[in-house]
């Protein structure tokens, strides 16, 4: 896309309400198409990219739509209500463009946000590595630096829509001599980025985010290194809007399943009116679940604001085991929460063919405690409940 | 044994680095030296068991552990030393 015909930038105060539109119009029809294909969701990317989008993250200095997190995980909520493939490429997008915008410094990495936001560049993730057993804290592939340019080349076991993507930004150890917890994160783009896809995605849910494996080899600019250390970038940004922006899209499914399961339930009443359908009270109790979720998310969200860059907050104990927390409740919620509304809606939710299906719903959901291993995130809890004061 | 040598102990019996103890200067970056967040937990609670104290809530954060001298410093406030 050039800069010719992209239309002006989507600003703060709209970001959610066109999100949500896209994603009835345009997200929602197509849906259904990109689960049966495995299909990247080309349609509703090129509908956020033409009303600068998926910059919306990026501070209006830089030409961007300067946005609050918490106004993107509204959007995202709306989006993973109609395609939660969709939404998870967007949330890993969006969450790859906030390590840039909080800790790419330089010149080199300043000059691509602009870029970014004028053409509407899509960036994907390759944090995890063949060999490290599923530890993104940990590399074995490491960059060479030689006169002023880097070179890397990594066994990627999933880099999610990467032959959709403008760029990946890449984890490393940090010199071939580095420890592999001292890593770094690096732009990898065009011309300098070479993709060989290695296996097929073929999977449950999340058909639509294309999460194949890929041997990556790049080369470019050593500018393109982000400068702080990559636990540090995990620790304050990464990891917290991961769980913030994924909670989103999880909250966008179960709040659709709750939706459906109301219609299911009222279109019961409207037939008897006078009794109460049988389902009535599971309602009940599923909203008053699904009203915990969004509370948490939102709750979460404020919580990851007031923290601001402070470092010392974000590096605490206490918030990390907060932020933990969320992602293992918000993927176990949606599980239970669209198992609860398909014993509202019975059969009409089990069959493929009825408006009230809920099979895709069910298929995406199981993912999300997958995708980083709920019992991985308990066991990093653990261990910092070690330590961690009451105070 | 010195607080320092006491560290450095704990370092080498907890700290998990990539390079010897010994070769460790009063600011080098631990975190760079391999030491992860994982083990960086084992040596807080080696070093409160050794100095018999708690490390405050304020003090649970990475740039306390980031190297022997940060590390000195904060035992030395949680002590009164």
């Amino acid at each position: 896309m050039t800069a010719s015909n992209v239309k002006p930038m989507t600003r703060a105060g709209e970001v959610a309400s066109r999100m949500a539109a896209i994603a009835d119009e345009v997200a929602g029809p197509a849906a259904d198409d990109v689960d049966a294909a495995a299909r990247f969701p080309t349609e509703t990317i090129d509908a956020l990219k033409a009303e600068g989008l998926l910059a919306a993250l990026v501070p209006i200095e830089f030409g961007g739509g300067g946005a609050s997190l918490e106004e993107v995980s509204r959007g995202l909520v709306a989006l993973g209500r109609r395609c939660a493939s969709s939404a998870m490429v967007v949330a890993m997008h969006h969450i790859q463009v906030a390590c840039l915008v909080r800790h790419g410094r330089n010149e080199v990495l300043q000059a691509y946000l602009q870029e970014l936001a004028e053409h509407q560049y899509l960036l994907a993730s390759a944090t995890t590595e063949v060999g490290t057993g599923g530890d993104v804290r940990s590399s074995i592939c490491a960059l060479e630096v030689t006169d002023g340019r880097f070179r890397v080349e990594k066994q990627a076991p999933v880099i999610s829509y990467a032959d959709d993507a403008d760029a990946v930004l890449v984890t490393a150890r940090r010199t071939a001599d580095s420890p592999e917890s001292d890593q770094v994160i690096v732009l990898c783009r065009p011309p300098g980025l070479e993709l060989e896809q290695v296996g097929e995605w073929n999977a449950l849910g999340f058909r639509g985010t294309c999460s194949t494996g890929f041997i990556l080899r790049a080369t470019g600019d050593a500018g393109e290194v982000l400068d702080e250390p990559y636990a540090d970038i995990s620790t304050r940004t990464m990891l917290p809007m991961a769980h913030l922006l994924w909670s989103s899209v999880w909250l966008g499914i179960a709040s659709d399943a709750v939706d459906l399961a109301r219609r299911f339930v009222q279109s019961e009443a409207r037939r008897k009116p006078g009794t109460m359908p049988p389902a009535a009270l599971r309602l009940a109790d599923v909203t008053v679940v699904h009203q915990q979720f969004v509370d948490m998310v939102q709750s979460s969200l404020a919580r990851y604001a007031a923290a601001g860059t402070d470092a010392d907050r974000l590096s605490s104990i206490g918030f990390g085991v907060g932020m933990n927390a969320l992602k293992v409740s918000s993927s176990t919620l949606v599980v239970d929460i669209v198992r609860e509304c398909m014993l509202i809606c019975g059969l009409a939710s089990y069959r493929l063919d009825t408006p009230y299906s809920l099979g895709r719903h069910l298929r995406d959901a199981v993912g999300a405690a997958l995708m980083v291993n709920n019992d991985r995130i308990m066991a990093n809890n653990a261990q910092m409940l070690l330590v961690l004061r009451g105070e | 044994m010195t607080v320092d040598e006491t560290i450095r102990q704990v370092l080498a019996e907890h700290g998990r680095l990539a390079v010897p103890v010994d070769s460790l200067g009063d600011d080098t970056d631990l975190f760079g030296a391999g030491m992860t967040s994982h083990a960086s937990v084992n040596v807080m609670l080696a070093l409160e068991d050794a100095f018999d104290f708690e490390f405050s809530e304020k003090m649970l954060k990475k740039s306390t552990f980031e190297s022997i001298g940060a590390i000195r410093t904060g035992v030395l406030e949680m002590t009164g030393g």
